[in-house]
C-alpha cells in the first residue's frame, strides 16, 4: 500500500470544490466555538481534524452537516450554499458516522441500515424497492455486518455496532462521511479496519472523508491533509508531515511530545512524554552503574533505563535497557537461531529479556577494560575485543562470507546526557572510526587479504544515554563528545 | 427475530382480534347473548338487512343502542391511547412514555372538566367545545411540560421525563379537585369520570371523538420511517434526511388530538399507551411502520376487554375501567422501570 500526495493546485479547481468552508464562525449560546475557518476539501480526500478538547472540533463537524447554524461565513457544496439545501437533499450528500449512539428500542441491523435509504425514498408510504435492497445488501457485505443482519442491535458489541452504523451511512450513498472521533471505545483492530475501510472507499468511490480524531497518528497516518484547530481557530492546515510538528503540537496541546518517523510508512510519529517518569527521583548518573563480572558473562546493571542504540544480538536498534550484558561463548559456539537460545540463556540466567541488551564474544571476558572519565558529559567505556578474525572492510567484496567468526570486538558506550537521535548516528560513526584507527596503530592484518585491518567481521557496538541533563546535539568527531570519547575508545580497543 | 415476515398476516391477525374482541364485548353482560347471535346481529345491522325472526327484539335493542356504542368508543379510544402512546415512546426515545405517565392526560382532563362543569359551548363548536378545548389543553401541557425538561437537562432523559409528567398531573389533579369542590356535585360520578369510563356515553361521543381519531391517526402513521429515525436521536435523524422541526410538531399535534379526544369521552384511563405498544413491540419488533398500525388494533382489542371486565367482575357494580387499566399497567411500568436502568447500567 503506499500513501502518495497528489499536489493539487486548488486555485485552479475551485470551480470543482466538493465542500468550501468559508471563513466559518459559530458556537452555542452566543459564545463562539469555531472562529475564521476556512478549507475546501477535494473528492476522494481525507481530511483530519485535530485539536484539544474544547477546540471547536465537533462544534465544526456539526456545521457542515447543518446542527448548528453559522453565526458568520459559508459553506457550499459543489458551489451551491448549504443552507439551500433540504434536510433530504443534504442527507444524499452528507452522511454523519455519530461518536456514539443512543438507542432505546431493539432495531435489528436490517433495520437500522434501512434508515439510510430514507433520503431516497420519495412520497409518504413509499416502501423500499429492489434498488434500495440491493444497496443495503452491499453496504452490510463492505462493513462485514450481512452475516448479522437479523440481529438486534444491542446484542452486538462495540465494534460491531460501530460497523452498522458505517453501513448505514454507507446507504446513504452520500459524497462526504463525516466521522467525529469514530475509533472511540474501539479496540485497536477494530480502529485499524475501521480507518482502512474508510482509506479504500475514498478511492473506490472518490468518497471524501472527513474526520474528527483524538489521536493524532491515527490521524496523521489515515489524513491526506490535516487541521487543526486550538480555541476555535485555525491553527494549521496542511500535510500530516508539516503540520504534526513538535513545538506547534506542544504549544496548542500543552504538553511535551516527540516526534519520530512511522518505521513503514512515511508519515511521523508523535509520543508523549509523561511528566512523571522513572528516572526522575533517582539520581541519575554513571555511579548508579554497576558492574557484574564472571568468566562466563559481564553484566553492567543499572537501576534506571538507558536509551540505548546499538547492534546488540538482543535489545537491537533503539530501546530503552537497564541490564548490559557481555556473554562469553567458545569459539564453536554454533546454533541455528541464535537470538532464541541467547533469550533462553538470559532468562535462565534471571535477566529480564525486554530490559536487557545483549551481546556475545568468544574473547575472554577478564580481558575488557572499563574506562570512565569525568567531565562534560561523564562518559563510561567498556570494550572486549578478539582480533582472530580481524578483516578489512574495504575489501570485503573479495571475501568469501563465512559465519561464526568468534573474534569479535563489543563497545559500550554510556554518557550521562541527552543525546538527539543524530548524536547517535554521529557517535556510532566516531566510535567505528575509533576502531578502526586503534587496529591500524596495533598492525592488526586482515590474514585473508594480507591488507590492514578495519574490524571484525562480527563487531557490536551500543551507545547508550541516560536523556536527562544537558542535551547533545552532535556526537561526530569534531565535537566536545565526540573527541573525548573517541580517546578513550582508542586506548580501549588499542589495549588488546 | 420477530413476527414479521408476513406483515399483511399481521395486519389481518390484529383486524380479527379487534372483531372477536368486540363480539364477545356486545355479548357478555348482565343478560348474555350467544356469540353467533350477536354477530348474526351486527352482521345484518351492517349491511341493513332484516333481522330474522327468531331474534329476540331485546337482544337487538341491547346490543345495537346499548353495548354496541360503548364497546365501539372502548375501540376507539384503546386504538387511540395505544398508538398516541407508541408515538410519545418513539420520539421521546422512551418506553416508559404515554400520554397518563408523562401528564398529557390531565391536562386534557382538566380542559374536560372545565368544559363539563363550566357548560362552555364556543361559538362554531357547539358539542364540538368539549374534545377540542381537551385537545388544546393536552397539548399545551405537553409542551410545557418538554419545555420544562429541555430547561433541566438536554438530553431528554427517561426518568426526567416522567417526573415532570408526575409534578404536573399532580399540579393539575389538584385543579381538579378544586374545581370539582366548588361546584358540590356529587363526588362518587365525578370521580367514575376522572378513573375513566366509556359507559353511559351512546353514540354521540363515538361521533364527537371520530374525527380526531382520524386525523390523528393518519399524522402518526404518516410518520412511522421519521419515528424511527427520531429513536436515534434528534441529531442523528436530521443527519439521515429527517426535517426534525416538523416532524416533532406534527407527532406531537397528532398524539396530542387522540389523547385529548379520548379523554374528553372516556376521562383518564391509564397505562394503555403504554402495555399494549410494549407487547406488540415483544411480538413485531421496534419498526414504527408496522408498531403504529398494529399498536391500533391491539389498543382498540385491549381496552374492549378491559372494559368488558370492569362492568362484569364485580357485577352489577361497574368498576372504573382506568382501574383496571392501572391494575395491569402499573406493574408493566415498574417492569420496564427496572429493566431498563439495569439495561443502562450494563452498558
Amino acid at each position: 500500500m503506499g500513501y502518495f500526495y497528489t499536489i493539487k493546485d486548488a486555485i485552479e479547481e475551485k470551480g470543482d470544490d466538493m465542500l468550501n468552508v468559508e471563513h466559518v464562525s459559530g458556537g452555542y449560546d452566543s459564545i463562539l466555538a469555531v472562529e475564521d475557518v476556512s478549507f475546501q476539501v477535494e473528492p476522494g480526500e481525507t481530511l483530519g481534524i485535530i485539536g484539544p478538547n474544547g477546540s471547536g472540533k465537533s462544534t465544526l463537524l456539526k456545521m457542515i452537516y447543518g446542527g448548528i447554524k453559522l453565526d458568520s461565513g459559508n459553506i457550499s457544496i459543489h458551489q451551491k450554499p448549504l443552507h439551500s439545501f433540504s434536510q433530504k437533499k443534504l442527507a444524499k450528500k452528507i452522511a454523519v458516522l455519530p461518536q456514539h449512539m443512543e438507542e432505546t428500542f431493539s432495531y435489528t441491523v436490517r433495520d437500522v441500515v434501512e434508515l439510510g435509504r430514507y433520503p431516497h425514498q420519495q412520497g409518504w408510504f413509499s416502501r423500499h424497492t429492489m434498488e434500495d435492497e440491493k444497496i443495503m445488501e452491499n453496504a452490510m457485505k463492505e462493513t462485514n455486518v450481512h452475516s448479522f443482519a437479523n440481529h438486534s442491535l444491542d446484542s452486538l458489541s462495540g465494534g460491531e455496532k460501530q460497523r452498522v452504523f458505517l453501513a448505514r451511512a454507507l446507504t446513504q450513498e452520500p459524497e462526504i462521511l463525516l466521522l467525529d472521533e469514530p475509533t472511540n471505545h474501539l479496540d485497536i483492530s477494530f480502529q485499524l479496519s475501521l480507518l482502512d475501510t474508510l482509506k479504500q472507499w475514498t478511492k473506490s468511490k472518490n468518497l471524501t472523508v472527513i474526520a474528527v480524531l483524538h489521536d493524532l497518528n491515527m490521524a496523521g497516518l489515515y489524513s491526506d491533509r490535516l487541521l487543526l484547530l486550538e480555541n476555535g481557530k485555525q491553527k494549521a492546515l496542511d500535510k500530516p508531515g508539516y503540520v504534526l510538528e513538535k513545538e506547534q503540537l506542544e504549544n496548542v496541546y500543552k504538553a511535551s511530545l516527540q516526534r519520530e518517523e512511522h518505521a513503514s510508512v512515511p508519515r511521523p510519529l508523535i509520543s508523549l512524554e509523561p511528566a512523571y517518569s522513572n528516572l526522575s527521583e533517582m539520581n541519575l548518573s554513571l555511579d548508579q552503574l554497576t558492574v557484574n563480572e564472571t568468566e562466563k558473562l559481564v553484566c553492567i546493571e543499572s537501576p534506571f533505563y538507558w536509551k540505548t542504540f546499538s547492534s546488540a544480538v538482543i535489545g537491537a536498534g533503539f530501546g530503552w535497557h537497564r541490564y548490559f550484558v557481555n556473554r562469553h561463548v567458545e569459539k564453536n559456539y554454533h546454533v541455528d537461531d541464535v537470538r532464541a537460545e541467547f533469550e533462553y540463556y538470559l532468562q535462565k540466567e534471571k535477566y529480564d529479556v525486554a530490559d536487557t541488551a545483549a551481546m556475545m564474544t568468544a574473547a575472554v571476558l577478564y580481558d575488557g577494560s572499563f574506562v570512565r572519565v569525568h567531565g562534560y558529559p561523564d562518559i563510561f567505556v567498556y570494550v572486549t575485543a578478539g582480533i582472530s578474525n580481524a578483516v578489512d572492510a574495504s575489501l570485503a567484496n573479495q571475501k568469501e562470507t563465512t559465519l561464526n567468526q568468534n573474534g569479535t570486538i563489543n563497545g559500550w558506550i554510556f554518557i550521562d546526557g541527552t543525546l538527539t537521535e543524530a548524536a547517535y548516528a554521529q557517535v556510532m560513526m566516531t566510535a567505528t572510526e575509533a576502531k578502526s584507527k586503534a587496529l591500524f596503530d596495533k598492525n592488526i592484518f586482515d590474514k585473508e587479504t594480507g591488507t590492514m585491518a578495519t574490524g571484525t567481521s562480527t563487531d557490536s557496538l551500543l551507545v547508550a544515554a541516560s536523556q536527562t541533563g544537558p542535551t547533545f546535539e552532535y556526537g561526530g568527531t569534531i565535537s566536545p563528545l565526540g573527541k573525548k570519547w573517541q580517546n578513550l575508545y582508542m586506548k580501549q580497543s588499542a589495549m588488546h | 427475530m420477530f413476527l414479521r415476515n408476513n406483515i399483511y398476516l399481521a395486519y389481518l391477525s390484529g383486524f380479527a382480534f379487534v372483531c372477536i374482541c368486540v363480539l364477545i364485548g356486545v355479548s357478555v353482560g348482565s343478560v348474555s347473548i350467544p356469540l353467533s347471535t350477536s354477530a348474526d346481529i351486527l352482521w345484518r345491522s351492517l349491511w341493513n338487512l332484516n333481522m330474522p325472526a327468531a331474534v329476540n327484539e331485546t337482544d337487538v335493542s341491547i346490543i345495537l343502542n346499548i353495548r354496541l356504542p360503548r364497546v365501539m368508543l372502548a375501540v376507539l379510544v384503546g386504538a387511540a391511547l395505544a398508538i398516541a402512546g407508541a408515538a410519545f415512546q418513539g420520539l421521546l426515545k422512551n418506553p416508559l412514555a404515554d400520554p397518563y405517565t408523562i401528564g398529557v392526560s390531565s391536562g386534557s382532563a382538566l380542559g374536560a372538566v372545565i368544559v363539563l362543569y363550566s357548560g362552555l359551548s364556543l361559538p362554531l363548536l357547539g358539542s364540538f367545545t368539549l374534545p377540542v378545548i381537551s385537545i388544546i389543553t393536552g397539548f399545551l401541557t405537553l409542551l410545557f411540560i418538554l419545555g420544562f425538561v429541555r430547561m433541566i437537562e438536554k438530553t431528554l432523559r427517561t426518568e426526567t421525563i416522567i417526573l415532570a409528567g408526575i409534578i404536573v398531573s399532580s399540579f393539575l389533579g389538584a385543579f381538579i379537585s378544586l374545581l370539582i369542590a366548588l361546584t358540590g356535585e356529587e363526588l362518587r360520578q365525578i370521580i367514575n369520570w376522572l378513573m375513566g369510563s366509556v359507559s353511559m356515553r351512546g353514540w354521540e361521543y363515538f361521533g364527537l371523538m371520530f374525527p380526531f381519531f382520524i386525523i390523528g391517526v393518519l399524522l402518526l402513521l404518516l410518520n412511522g420511517k421519521e419515528l424511527n429515525a427520531l429513536v436515534f436521536g434528534e441529531e442523528t435523524a436530521k443527519t439521515l434526511g429527517v426535517d426534525t422541526d416538523k416532524r416533532r410538531i406534527v407527532i406531537l399535534a397528532g398524539a396530542s388530538l387522540l389523547t385529548g379526544s379520548a379523554v374528553a369521552v372516556s376521562g383518564t384511563i391509564g397505562f394503555v399507551g403504554l402495555v399494549v405498544p410494549h407487547v406488540v413491540r415483544l411480538l413485531y419488533g421496534p419498526d414504527h411502520r408496522l408498531l403504529l398500525p398494529l399498536s391500533i388494533f391491539a389498543g382498540a382489542g385491549f381496552l374492549v376487554l378491559t372494559d368488558l371486565g370492569a362492568r362484569t367482575i364485580i357485577a352489577p357494580t361497574e368498576l372504573p375501567i382506568g382501574v383496571i387499566t392501572a391494575i395491569l399497567g402499573a406493574p408493566v411500568f415498574g417492569i420496564l422501570l427496572y429493566h431498563q436502568r439495569r439495561h443502562r447500567r450494563k452498558g
